[in-house]
Order: C-alpha cells, then sequence, then structure tokens
C-alpha cells in the first residue's frame, strides 16, 4: 500500500478501500471485525439485523451497505455501540425461541457467538414465546423456524446461487416469517436440496442439514475459540 | 496486615434450584479444593448444601432454573424479599430452558395424559401454563449464563461479590452451552 | 394451516384471469392484480395464489409474501362486506370504539373475524384520512362512510343484516367534504387567467428547474429535502429513461390535505408532475395513491383522460415535440411504510413493501433502476404554482429557510376542524386560534412520527427550522391523556412495521408490551421505575440505526410524551419493586381447570406483595 491509497479510519486505525467497498467489506478484508449475523459476501445484502451498525462521522449506519468514504471517521466500538448491539442480540433471542443447550448448532451459530462476544448474560427483555411448528417434512434438511432470525441469507442463497426461489419473507412486524414455495407450504415439497448453498447458509440452527447434528465434539466446533469457551 | 482485626462478617449466600435440574449447583462444586477458599469468606443460607428449608436474610441469591409451577413463583419472591443481589444460574433461569420447551403444548393437556385422573391435591403446586425465565417475575440484578455455567464463572462472580465489586464475567466465561 | 395449492375453483380462476388478461399478465402489477381479484373474491386463497403466480411466471412463496405483507390484503377467510373502522387516536376520540363495539353487537362478530354466515366481518385499520369528518369506516376497502354515529351504525346494521347491497346505501353516508377552512395559494387553485401548461412548458427544461430551485421549495412530505437538488440528481443520473412518481400514499395518521388536493385541485397536480417530467427528463409518471383513497380513482382516472385528450399528455405533451409522458395511477393496499420513497417504489413494482437499501436513492436508480423523482402531491401542486409566478414569487412567501404555504390537516378537540394553510411560519397558537381549540393541551404536529408540542410551547412556528410539519395537527385538549395518545401511536407503528429490520420489528413491538404493561391492559404487574428503565432503553435502540424512518420515528410519541408529560408515566410506575410482566394468576388457569382446584394454592397474585 502506497500512502497515497484511500483509507478510512474504523476505531483509530486506518483501513484501505477499494472502489465500491462497503465498511463492512473493507473492514474484513483489512482483518477487523465489525460483527454482524445477516450479511455473507456470497450473496447481496439484506441489510437487517443491524448489529453491524456502526457510526460513520457520527451518524448511525448499517457496516454492511454503507459505501467507505476515504477520510470518512468510523466508530464501531463505542460504549453506547457495545449497548446497541447487546440490545439488538437481546431482541433476537426473545423474539424467536432459542435454547442453545438443546440446539445442534451450539459453538457453529453466528448469534450464539455475537451474544456472547457481546458479553449478553441476560435476555433484558420479555420472551414473545412465538408459536412455530417445526417442519420436518424435508429428508435431508429440518427447517427449525424457532430459531430464524429472518437474516434473509437462504432467501438470497436460493435466489441468487441455487437459481430456485425456494424461500421468501412472508407477513409483517413481529408476524413476518420465512416462507417456503411449494404446494404445501413445506419444505418437503419444495425443491430444494441438501447440496443446495441455501440448505447451509444460515448463521443460526434454522435450516439444517439432518443427520450430522453434534458430530463435532465440544472444543471442536466452528466458535470453539479461547476468547468464547475459556 | 492487621492481625488484631476483627475476622469480616461472611457474606451470607442462599441458593436454590426452581425448574432446574441442580446442574447448576454440581458445576458450583465443580470449583473443587477452592470451596475450602470459599467457605472462609461464604456462609450459606437456605441451599441443597445445608437443607436449610426457608430463605433467610442473604446477601447473595443464586437461583437455578426457570418458573414452572406456583411454588417456583413463591421461593422467587421469598428470595427476592430476603436478598440483597439476586443472581440467575444458568440457561433455565434465563430463558426458561429445557423445561420451557413444553411452552407450545397446552399444560391442562400434557396433566389430562400423564396422570389420566389429575390429581386435585391442594399440597401439590399447579404448574404454569408456560415456563417462564425469572426475570418476568422479579427483578434480577446479575446473571451467569450456562449450561452449566462454568465452575470458574460461580467461582469469579462470587469473588466479585466478597470483594464488593460489580460482576462482569470474563470473555471466555459467557457461553450459551 | 397447510392449505393445498391445487384446487382454485372455475369461477374464482376466471375472474382471477380476466385481471390477469387486463395487466397482461405483468408481474410488476401484481399488488394492482391482487387488489381487483380480491375486489371480486372477497380473500385470496393460497390456492388462487398460486394460479396468479403461475400466470406470472412468480413462486407462490412470493406472491404469498406480497399478500401477506399488506393489510388489506386477505389470505383468510373474510366476510362479503368487510368494515374497517378507521383507527386514528381522532377517531377513538369522536367514540369509534363504542361504535365498533356497537356495531359488533348487533351483529354478532368479534372483531376481526367473520360471521358463522360468512356475510361481514368487522374490524380497524389504520387512520384513513378523514379525521376532521370522523369517525369513518372503509367499506371492502372501496368506499368510506363518515360522521359515524349511534343512529348512523343501527341503520348500518339494519342494512348489513337485511343484506341490502353497498349500492343501495344512503348516498349521504359516504359524502366526503373537502372542508377547507382557511385557503392560501394552494387551496385557492390557479387563477382562471393563469397560464396554461403548454405556454409554461415552452420554457426550457434548465429553466423549470431554475424557477424550482429559486424558490427554494422543499417537500412536503416530511423529509423536507429541497425539491430543485433531487429533481437536479435525477436529470443527471445515467439512463435513457426516467420516472416521475407522486407520493399519495397519505398515511400518516392525522394528515388529509392530500386527500383534498387529489379530489379538487387534480390538475395543478398533474401540471407539476407533468413540469417535473419535463425539467427531468421523465417519461413514465405514476401516482401511488394510498388504498384508503380508493373512492377517488374515477374521478382521477377521468381527469387523465380529459387531460390525454387536451393533449396535455401521450405523445408530445402539451405540445413539446419529443416530450412523451403519460401517467399511471397504482393502488397501494394499507401499508403506511410504503409512503417511505423507496418503499413505495417496491411496491409499484409489485411487491413487498420494504424499503430499499440506500444508496442507490431512488433519483440515482427507481422504478426498475431508472432515475426516479418521488414527490408528495402538496409538492407538485407547489410546483403547478411557482412554474406560472416564478420561483421569486414563491420564495417571498414564508421565512427565508422555509418559503411558501403550507396545508395543515386540523383535527381533534377544536370548534373547526379541516384544512388550513398559511404561509410557513405561522405560529402554532395562530392555527389553534383560529380552529377554535379550547384549552388546548398539546398538539401533535406531523402525525405520530413529528412532534408532540405542549402548550408551553406553542409560541413555536412551523417550519423546517422550527417545527417541521408533513401536514397533521391534531389537538388534545385538556381532557386528554397523553400516555393513552403514545400508547395509540405506538400500536400504530408496531402494526406497519415492515419487519425488516431488527430493532423496528422486535422493538415497536416491545414497546407497545411495556405501555401495556403500564395501562394495565394486559393483566401484568404494575408499571415501576424499571419499566420506565426499560422504555427509555428502547427508545435509545430505536433512534440509533433502524432501516428507515418508521423504525427512526417510532419512539418519537413515547419520547415526547415522556418529556412533557411524564406525570402521566409517573403515575402508572408507583410501584416500589419490578413487577411481573404477565398476569401470573392467569398462568395456573389450564392447570386449575385439569385439577378443578380452586383453593388458596391454586391461585397467584400477579403483583408481589411489598
Amino acid at each position: 500500500m502506497s500512502t497515497g491509497d484511500p483509507t478510512f479510519e474504523l476505531d483509530g486505525q486506518r483501513v484501505p478501500l477499494q472502489p465500491g467497498d462497503t465498511i463492512l467489506a473493507a473492514a474484513a478484508r483489512a482483518g477487523l471485525d465489525i460483527p454482524y449475523l445477516c450479511w455473507s459476501a456470497e450473496v447481496s445484502a439484506s441489510a437487517s439485523c443491524r448489529v453491524c451498525t456502526v457510526l460513520a462521522d457520527g451518524r448511525p449506519v448499517a457496516a454492511c451497505v454503507t459505501p467507505a468514504v476515504a477520510g470518512q471517521k468510523v466508530e464501531c466500538r463505542t460504549p453506547s455501540l457495545d449497548t446497541q448491539r447487546l440490545r439488538l442480540l437481546q431482541m433476537l433471542f426473545v423474539e424467536g425461541n432459542h435454547f442453545c443447550p438443546g440446539c445442534e448448532k451450539s459453538g457453529n451459530c453466528l448469534l450464539q457467538v455475537q451474544a456472547e462476544r457481546a458479553g449478553m448474560t441476560d435476555l433484558n427483555f420479555e420472551v414473545l414465546n412465538p408459536e412455530r411448528p417445526v417442519d420436518a417434512s424435508h429428508p435431508d434438511v429440518l427447517f427449525e423456524p424457532n430459531r430464524c432470525i429472518l437474516c434473509q441469507l437462504c432467501v438470497r442463497a436460493s435466489d441468487e446461487i441455487d437459481g430456485k426461489r425456494v424461500f421468501a419473507i412472508g407477513g409483517h412486524g413481529i408476524a413476518t416469517r420465512l416462507l417456503i414455495d411449494s404446494p404445501s407450504g413445506r419444505l418437503g415439497d419444495s425443491a430444494l436440496s441438501v447440496g443446495d448453498r441455501a440448505a447451509h447458509i444460515c448463521p443460526v440452527g434454522a435450516l439444517l442439514p439432518k443427520r450430522v447434528g453434534f458430530a463435532v465434539p465440544i472444543g471442536q466446533r466452528r466458535f470453539d475459540t479461547e476468547d468464547t469457551r475459556g | 496486615m492487621n492481625a488484631s482485626a476483627p475476622a469480616p462478617r461472611k457474606l451470607r449466600v442462599a441458593t436454590v434450584s426452581l425448574g432446574g435440574c441442580f446442574g447448576c449447583h454440581m458445576s458450583l462444586l465443580d470449583i473443587d479444593e477452592r470451596l475450602f477458599e470459599l467457605i472462609e469468606k461464604v456462609e450459606f443460607d437456605r441451599s441443597p448444601l445445608t437443607d436449610i428449608k426457608t430463605v433467610g436474610e442473604c446477601d447473595v441469591g443464586l437461583i437455578e432454573g426457570g418458573l414452572c409451577n406456583a411454588e417456583n413463583v413463591e421461593v422467587l419472591r421469598a428470595f427476592r424479599a430476603h436478598c440483597t443481589v439476586l443472581v440467575a444460574v444458568g440457561a433455565c433461569a434465563i430463558t426458561g430452558g429445557l423445561p420451557a420447551l413444553r411452552n407450545h403444548l397446552d399444560v391442562g393437556g400434557i396433566l389430562q395424559s400423564v396422570y389420566g385422573e389429575v390429581p386435585d391435591d391442594p399440597e401439590l403446586p399447579l404448574p404454569l401454563n408456560r415456563v417462564l425465565p425469572i426475570h418476568e417475575v422479579v427483578h434480577i440484578d446479575h446473571a451467569l449464563p450456562g449450561c452449566p455455567p462454568p465452575a470458574d464463572a460461580f467461582w469469579q462472580l462470587l469473588q466479585d461479590l466478597i470483594a464488593g465489586r460489580t460482576p462482569v464475567p470474563a470473555p471466555g466465561l459467557i457461553r450459551y452451552d | 394451516m397447510v392449505v393445498n395449492a391445487a384446487a382454485v375453483s372455475e369461477p374464482t380462476a376466471e375472474t382471477a384471469d380476466a385481471v390477469l388478461d387486463r395487466w397482461q399478465r405483468d408481474p410488476l402489477a401484481l399488488v394492482q392484480i391482487l387488489r381487483e381479484t380480491q375486489a371480486a373474491t372477497h380473500w385470496l386463497p393460497r390456492s388462487l395464489l398460486a394460479h396468479i403466480a403461475a400466470a406470472l411466471g412468480l413462486t407462490v412463496a412470493h406472491v404469498e409474501g406480497v399478500a401477506g405483507f399488506y393489510r388489506f390484503f386477505h389470505t383468510r377467510p373474510v366476510g362479503r362486506v368487510r368494515l374497517l373502522f378507521s383507527d386514528n387516536i381522532t377517531d377513538r376520540m369522536l367514540g369509534s370504539e363504542a361504535l365498533l363495539a356497537q356495531l359488533c353487537a348487533r351483529l354478532g362478530v368479534v372483531p376481526g373475524e367473520v360471521d358463522a354466515q360468512g356475510r361481514f366481518s368487522v374490524d380497524r385499520c389504520s387512520c384513513t384520512g378523514l379525521c376532521d369528518q370522523g369517525p369513518a369506516l372503509l367499506v371492502n376497502h372501496h368506499q368510506v362512510i363518515t360522521r359515524l354515529d349511534a343512529a348512523r351504525v343501527d341503520a348500518l346494521a339494519d342494512l348489513l343484516l337485511a343484506g341490502t347491497p353497498v349500492e343501495q346505501w344512503p348516498a349521504a353516508w359516504f359524502e366526503v367534504v373537502d372542508g377547507v377552512r382557511r385557503a392560501d395559494l394552494l387551496l385557492s387553485g390557479l387563477a382562471a387567467d393563469a397560464p396554461t401548461l403548454p405556454a409554461v412548458l415552452a420554457q426550457s427544461p434548465q429553466a423549470l428547474l431554475d424557477q424550482v430551485a429559486q424558490s427554494g421549495l422543499r417537500g412536503r412530505g416530511g423529509a423536507g429535502f429541497p425539491t430543485a437538488r433531487k429533481w437536479q440528481a435525477c436529470r443527471d443520473a445515467a439512463g435513457p429513461l426516467r420516472c416521475v412518481v407522486c407520493n399519495a400514499d397519505e398515511g400518516e395518521p392525522g394528515t388529509f390535505k392530500d386527500r383534498v388536493l387529489l379530489a379538487s385541485h387534480a390538475d395543478a397536480l398533474f401540471d407539476g408532475m407533468t413540469v417535473a417530467a419535463r425539467a427531468v427528463g421523465a417519461q413514465q409518471g405514476f401516482v401511488y395513491l394510498r388504498g384508503e383513497y380508493r373512492y377517488l380513482l374515477p374521478q382521477l382516472e377521468q381527469v387523465l383522460a380529459r387531460r390525454r385528450g387536451q393533449g396535455l399528455l401521450g405523445r408530445d405533451a402539451a405540445g413539446v415535440m419529443g416530450f412523451d409522458f403519460d401517467i399511471a395511477i397504482h393502488l397501494g393496499a394499507g401499508a403506511y411504510v410504503c409512503g417511505e420513497e423507496s418503499a413505495l417504489i417496491e411496491s409499484l413494482e409489485g411487491k413487498r413493501g420494504t424499503p430499499r437499501i440506500r444508496p442507490p436513492f431512488p433519483v440515482q436508480a427507481g422504478y426498475l433502476g431508472r432515475p426516479t423523482v418521488v414527490n408528495n402531491v402538496e409538492t407538485f401542486c407547489a410546483v403547478a404554482h411557482i412554474a406560472r409566478r416564478g420561483g421569486a414569487w414563491w420564495a417571498g412567501i414564508g421565512t427565508a429557510q422555509s418559503t411558501g404555504t403550507k396545508i395543515h390537516s386540523v383535527s381533534g378537540d377544536c370548534a373547526r376542524p379541516g384544512l388550513y394553510e398559511y404561509p410557513l411560519g405561522t405560529t402554532i397558537a395562530r392555527i389553534l386560534e383560529d380552529c377554535g381549540a379550547h384549552d388546548p393541551l398539546a398538539v401533535q404536529v406531523g402525525g405520530p412520527s413529528g412532534a408532540c408540542v405542549p402548550a408551553s410551547e406553542f409560541g413555536r412556528a412551523i417550519a423546517f427550522e422550527d417545527v417541521p410539519s408533513a401536514g397533521a395537527f391534531m389537538v388534545f385538549d385538556r381532557s386528554r391523556d397523553l400516555f393513552e395518545v403514545a400508547r395509540h401511536f405506538a400500536r400504530f407503528f408496531a402494526h406497519e412495521s415492515c419487519g425488516l429490520c431488527t430493532p423496528c420489528r422486535v422493538g415497536t413491538e416491545l414497546v407497545v408490551r411495556r405501555l401495556d404493561k403500564l395501562a394495565h391492559a394486559r393483566g401484568a404487574g404494575r408499571g415501576s421505575a424499571f419499566d420506565i428503565e426499560r422504555l427509555r432503553d428502547l427508545d435509545t435502540v430505536l433512534h440509533s440505526g433502524t432501516h428507515c424512518g418508521l423504525g427512526a420515528s417510532a419512539c418519537n410519541p413515547l419520547r415526547d410524551t415522556m418529556r412533557h408529560f411524564g406525570e402521566a408515566y409517573a403515575q402508572r410506575s408507583t410501584a416500589p419493586q419490578f413487577q411481573p410482566d404477565i398476569d401470573l394468576d392467569a398462568q395456573l388457569s389450564s392447570a386449575r381447570r385439569a385439577t378443578g382446584r380452586s383453593d388458596a394454592g391454586a391461585h397467584l397474585h400477579t403483583d408481589t406483595p411489598a
């Protein structure tokens, strides 16, 4: 990097940027961590979780969709943003039914690890306890809507990578939910196959390939690192 | 060091498992030989460790388990009334946990299918329609997540409380499974 | 409920096919197709959605997602006659809840449910923009009944029970008046001797744009963005095709000025749109008309047809060679968030009205990716005047930073509700005096997403630099409880949240529950300082990073009323300790039933004894 390359500042560190970069993409390339849930480099962004909210020149923006601007001052780790992230994670936990101890995704779950890293010890809010029947109709993939955080990654992966349009978003407000494209509305009657990217992109335990749960022992799972597992 | 100073008052701690499995209590015991050090600074009130049946005035109450029935609620309220600091310990206390998996079922229907003829003995606590995390019923001062929380998390919490510090779990000690 | 998509009855399919053909099976028209189909079928069974999806080359899930997004689309059975009570706070202040209860009692239905014979269903909907002549209700998402009272509701129940078709109901019920109380430039209309549109359009596009720039006109929809800057950005954006869209989705509760402009000044509106199209180089115009104003559609279509006949639209519009421009009207279907310009464009494209990720902004990539100008009805009407009388003339009205006039929709506790147009910079006190507000406690300026202004600040002026307004002016007198007003608005935002982003989707719901707790509406324990703390917390989260303005302003009423009317909250949070969020005794109901017990141990006090 020459001294003339454009950069912006993230929590005091200079981050080089390339044309078309979002704040999150530039930070990720520089090895700097901005927490997120609903973003993936593989598909277009939904900007739905807002966990990556940063202050860009003092204005709150979602880092995953906001273009990085040379010379900009971006703050991610401030006490108020840390609290904001914590509250957003707590909102996601109370919105669904998240029981980590019994979940196959535990240790590999982005929601779990972001909450642990954010120092979340309690739920803060009342649990909303939604009624969401499990859909086990597919031979190879489980749909457990109680854990869905409406990140839309499966929707986008199915549209943009698999070319199958298996998922869509339905409802509105707190009743927003994931829809499945099939005559019955159930996953087993859809075009999803376990080889699809959409079957694997879920950051939480809402869409899970069957018969592989708990295969990896505790200590060797994706997020079983020192800072999260003592 | 001033050898003539009186020994500081011990921190009085009560513990209970509501709708829990006592796994959190087992994890507390996992501090192993540090128990000897702990007992120098802590005395236990109501707890499975003492067999005291009702909670007295305490500095700290550790609550394991969520609220499954009316008795759980009464015990939790007694703890809140008598403990200066109340700590939710473990996934069940914090979220309802595994017992809350019954929440989408009608509890009356469960009673019917389990008992056939449902007992009406007033001695038996009635189950709540849904299992509740304890923070929905009383104010909770701190929470120790995990299923169970690691022994080190208990140790750190108690050390902090003994020292009069606000407990903030070290990053590696926050885990939900 | 699993509904098999395979079976759709013959007549239903034929109805849908006729609608589909009318729209040339264009997937961009999905919202219009659903709307017109439902007008005949009453509701949209999944089988019908699958039929429509197949015809448009869309997935069932996509169509189901769109149908489930809009409040006016029914994916569960409803009555053959659907009655929706307008549920703005002003309707409630006029007794709408009692009237709804009265109608339901007469019909033997529960709000939100259909009667056993499938004849009718009664429910609530967000503000219908008839606050000055409420309480109001919507019939079949098509007509409105105004000035409801007990006698009218009784007569309505008689007709419904007798099965009298809507066409035979008394015409007087459907009367909607303009209610102009104070007219300035816009409400007075264009002068008879004003230059014609062709004369206006004889100016160059740049000259038109310069006039608007000189006028200092800022958007009237709420955000107050300088109109000329928006147009310039659109004009400068790359691409051969451009669009001009009129945002007639007047969804902000308490706002009804656009309804009157649409009803009585449609030519000014279309003039303004045409001027904009000429200035930015657009070929295509849309009016996005809120579903609640469906009854205005025929007359608006008539005006458009007349203008086409006059050569003001179409090829070489208004006599300008090579300027091809026409306007189509698209209807919304009950979604407040579609007032946000990028959500509106999504809806125009037949999709869920979810606000887009910005940038790109609509002026860069809007409808079908084309550079698109979206302006409010009142903004376009202002343009019609500015283009004729010049930017300097408009800039001389109002204040230096807030030029021109503004129309206020006045409702609530005042003797003379209706429309009041003043130069910007007019004080709230002046408007209160003119509308005959007796001893007002507060005014909600700009609707729920605006500001709640207490009596101590009535000297402030309505202007971008002081109290900005999108046009609502709801007056509350000293008999009103501002906590209940805020709670009502909180319900509104939770109901209207699009559900995309976490803080708005979950946060608005949590605010409602917490306020319900303070109001003792759900049998939870009494409020305490802990609940107030939690509300402040939620307010902070919603004010610091939602996807769009709906979430960002959802806590404005809460914040304002907590600040100015803290007593209303204090008296609801007197419990010395935290009390349960839920009704604990009710939590034992199922076990009590199963055991038949009623002893003391079979009950719990919800409030923790002190």
